[in-house]
C-alpha cells in the first residue's frame, strides 16, 4: 500500500498542474507553480523519514536513530528557489497589470 | 598560476558569482568601473575555463570536490562524499562556447544598453547567468544542477523582461518562467526519485549503481522531458519566440548558450546516467523524432515572421533540431559498437559541432538585429529597407550569420551539417533529405530577411540611421571572424574541440571511474 503521503504529493501536482493549464488569471497561475513547488518540498522531505526516528542533531542526542538529514537540505534549498521564483513572477505580474490593466491571460499582445 | 590551474573549476563559478553581487556597489562608483568589472570577471572565468579545457585534455575527467581539505578528495572512504564538480571533455566544451559568447555578449551590452537605466541588475543578472551556466556544465551532482538550472532560469527571466516600460517583455518573462519551474520541478522529483532508491545524488555514482527499475524510468521520462523542454524542442518550444524576440540583443545570444546548456544535460543523462540501459535506443529515437519535429516546424514557423528577433528564435528552435538529430541517432545505436564507428561516431561529431556553431552564429545574427534596433527603433521587418547603404559593416556580418545558418560553404554551418548530413543519411536516407529541405527553407528564409532590411533604394531608409558604434561592430567582427574561421579549417576544432566531447560522451566508464 503506498504511504498516504505519497498519494498527496501526486495530488498536489495533479491540482496544481491543472491550475496552471486551465485558469487564465496571471496570479492563479503564479500560485499554481507555488503549489507544485509544495508539493515537491512534501516529497523530499518525506523521503528522509524513518519510523520512530529523532531530529537529526547529533548534540545530547537520546538516542542515534534519527531521520535522514540529507532531504531535509535539499528542501531548503527548494524552499528559497521557490521563493524567488514566486517573487519574480508576482512582480512580472505587476508590471504586466500596470502596462495592459489586466491580469487575464487571454488578453495578449504577443501572438503568434 | 598553480592556484588557479588547480582551483579552476569553482573559480570560474564564483568569480562570476561574487561580481554579480558587486555590481550594485559598483554602480555607485561610476558605469565605467562597473562594466570594467563585469567584463574582468567573465575574463577571468575565460582563462579559468581555458586552463581547465587543457588540463581535461591532458590529464582525462577532472574531479572537484568542493570544500575538501584538497580538491581530490572525492571518494575519501570509497563512496562520494560533498558536492563533487567532474569534468570532461564535454564540460569543457560546452563551457568554451559559453564563456566566449558571454564574454562577447558584456562587451556588446556596454555600448548597446548605454542608454538605459537599471545596468547594474542588468550586468548582475548577465554575471549570475555565466556563473550558472558554467555551474550547470561543471557539477557531477544531479541537485546542484537542478539549482544551477534554477538560477540560469531565473536570472534569464529577469533579463527577458528587462525592458519594463513594455508589457510584452514582462508577458514573455512570465510564460519563461512559468514554463522553466515546470521543468525544473520535473528535475527536482526525478531527483527525489533517484535519491530514494540508491541514497545518491552523485551522477558517477548513480550510473554506476543504476539498476533500471520502472521508477529509474519514471525518472529518465522526466528529466528528458524537462531538459527537452529547456532546450526548445518541439513540441515544447512555446517560450522561446516571445523569450529570444522580447529580450535586449545581447541577452538573446546568452540565450542561446543558455539553452544548450540544457541540451548538455539532457546528453549528460542520456549518454552517461542511462547510458547502459538495455532500452536506451528508444531515448534515442525519441530525440531524433523531436528533432525532425523541430526542424520541420521551427523553420515553416520563421518564414512567416515579420520580426527579425522572432524570426531568428524559431530559426533557433529549427537549428536545436539538427542538433538533436544528430546526437539522437549516435544515442540510438549506442550499444551496437559496429554501427557507432561506422556512422553513430560521427553523427555525434555533427550534432556537438552544430552546437558551438550555433552559437557563433546565431549571436552573430542576434547582434546584428540588435544593432538594427538600436539604430532604426524597430524589429518589423515591413517597416525597415535599404539599410545597407548606411550600415554596410551590419548588413556584411548578418549575410555572413545568414549564409552560416543555411549551412553554405565556406561557413561553419555547412561544415558541421555536412557532418550531420552524411552519417544521418547511413541511418535513415529519409531524415537526411528532410535536414537538406529545411536548410533550403532556412536559405529561403533568411533571403527574404536580407532583402527586406537591408537591400533596397536609398529613399527607404529612415531618417537617422548610421552605422553602429565600435563598440558594437566589434563583438560583431570577432564573431564572423569566428564563423568563417571554423569553416575554413573545420578539422582543428574537430582535433581539438570535439571528438575528445564525443569520446567522453561515448566513455561512459571514465565517468564513472574518475569518482567510484
Amino acid at each position: 500500500m503506498i504511504s498516504s503521503v505519497f498519494i498527496a504529493v501526486a495530488c498536489l501536482i495533479g491540482l496544481g498542474f491543472c491550475a496552471l493549464v486551465f485558469k487564465r488569471n496571471l496570479i492563479k497561475i503564479a500560485m499554481a507553480i507555488v503549489v507544485m513547488g509544495s508539493a515537491a518540498n512534501l516529497f523530499l522531505v518525506s523521503l528522509g523519514y524513518r519510523e520512530n526516528a529523532i531530529a537529526p542533531i547529533f548534540t545530547s542526542a537520546p538516542e542515534l536513530w534519527m531521520v535522514l538529514p540529507t532531504p531535509q537540505s535539499l528542501t531548503l534549498t527548494s524552499i528559497v528557489i521557490s521563493l524567488a521564483v514566486s517573487a519574480l513572477m508576482l512582480s512580472f505580474a505587476i508590471i504586466i497589470y500596470r502596462q495592459y490593466g489586466s491580469l487575464d491571460s487571454g488578453k495578449r499582445r504577443l501572438s503568434e | 598560476m598553480i592556484f588557479l590551474a588547480e582551483h579552476a573549476p569553482v573559480l570560474a563559478i564564483a568569480v562570476p558569482l561574487l561580481a554579480a553581487f558587486l555590481m550594485p556597489l559598483l554602480g555607485r562608483a561610476g558605469a565605467k568601473i562597473r562594466n570594467l568589472v563585469a567584463f574582468a570577471a567573465i575574463a577571468f572565468a575565460g582563462i579559468e575555463v581555458a586552463l581547465l579545457a587543457l588540463n581535461v585534455l591532458a590529464n582525462g575527467v577532472v574531479t572537484y570536490a568542493v570544500g575538501a581539505i584538497a580538491p581530490g578528495l572525492v571518494s575519501p572512504a570509497g563512496f562520494p562524499v560533498r558536492i563533487v564538480m567532474e569534468i570532461d571533455a564535454l564540460s569543457t566544451f560546452m563551457a568554451v562556447a559559453s564563456v566566449s559568447i558571454a564574454l562577447l555578449a558584456c562587451v556588446y551590452s556596454m555600448q548597446a544598453m548605454k542608454k538605459h537605466e537599471n545596468l547594474d541588475k542588468y550586468f548582475a543578472l548577465m554575471l549570475l547567468m555565466t556563473a550558472a551556466m558554467l555551474g550547470m556544465v561543471f557539477t557531477g551532482d544531479l541537485f546542484s544542477l537542478f539549482v544551477f538550472l534554477e538560477i540560469l532560469s531565473i536570472a534569464s527571466a529577469g533579463l527577458i523582461a528587462f525592458y519594463s516600460g513594455r508589457g510584452e517583455s514582462a508577458e514573455a518573462g512570465f510564460k519563461y518562467l512559468a514554463v522553466s519551474s515546470v521543468a525544473a520541478l520535473m528535475v527536482l522529483l526525478a531527483a527525489g526519485f533517484l535519491y530514494s532508491q540508491y541514497n545518491l545524488l552523485n551522477m558517477a555514482a548513480l550510473a554506476g549503481a543504476m539498476r533500471f527499475s520502472f521508477l529509474d524510468k519514471f525518472a529518465l521520462v522526466l528529466l528528458a522531458s524537462a531538459f527537452a523542454l529547456k532546450c526548445g524542442a518541439v513540441p515544447l518550444h512555446m517560450w522561446v519566440s516571445d523569450a529570444y524576440g522580447e529580450a535586449p540583443a545581447a541577452v538573446s545570444a546568452m540565450l542561446v548558450v543558455a539553452s544548450q546548456a540544457g541540451l548538455y544535460a539532457l546528453f549528460r543523462v542520456g549518454f552517461t546516467l542511462y547510458g547502459s540501459m538495455p532500452l536506451i535506443d528508444l531515448l534515442g529515437l525519441a530525440m531524433i523524432v523531436l528533432g525532425v519535429l523541430s526542424m520541420f516546424i521551427g523553420v515553416t514557423m520563421a518564414i512567416k515572421q515579420s520580426d527579425i528577433k522572432r524570426l531568428m528564435a524559431y530559426h533557433a528552435v529549427s537549428q536545436t533540431g539538427y542538433m538533436l538529430l544528430g546526437v539522437g541517432v549516435g544515442l540510438s545505436v549506442l550499444g551496437n559498437a559496429a554501427m557507432v564507428s561506422e556512422f553513430g561516431f560521427r553523427a555525434i561529431q555533427g550534432g556537438l559541432f552544430h552546437v558551438f556553431n550555433h552559437a557563433l552564429y546565431k549571436g552573430l545574427l542576434f547582434f546584428t538585429a540588435g544593432a538594427v534596433f538600436y539604430v532604426a527603433g524597430t524589429r518589423d521587418m515591413n517597416k525597415l529597407g535599404g539599410l545597407a547603404h548606411k550600415m554596410p559593416y551590419t548588413a556584411v556580418f548578418f549575410l555572413f550569420g545568414a549564409l552560416a545558418i543555411a549551412g553554405m560553404p565556406p561557413f561553419n554551418g555547412f561544415a558541421s551539417k555536412l557532418i550531420i548530413y552524411e552519417s544521418v543519411f547511413e541511418f535513415s536516407p529519409v531524415l537526411s533529405a528532410i535536414a537538406m529541405v529545411v536548410s533550403l527553407l532556412t536559405l529561403a528564409s533568411f533571403v527574404k530577411a536580407f532583402s527586406g532590411i537591408f537591400l533596397g533604394p536609398k529613399e527607404a531608409v529612415q531618417a537617422g540611421v548610421k552605422e553602429v558604434p565600435i563598440g558594437m561592430l566589434a563583438p560583431m567582427a570577432i564573431l564572423a571572424a569566428l564563423v568563417l574561421l571554423f569553416g575554413l579549417f573545420p578539422d582543428l576544432v574537430l582535433e581539438w574541440l570535439v571528438n575528445p566531447a564525443v569520446n567522453a560522451l561515448l566513455g561512459q566508464c571514465g565517468y564513472i571511474g574518475a569518482v567510484v
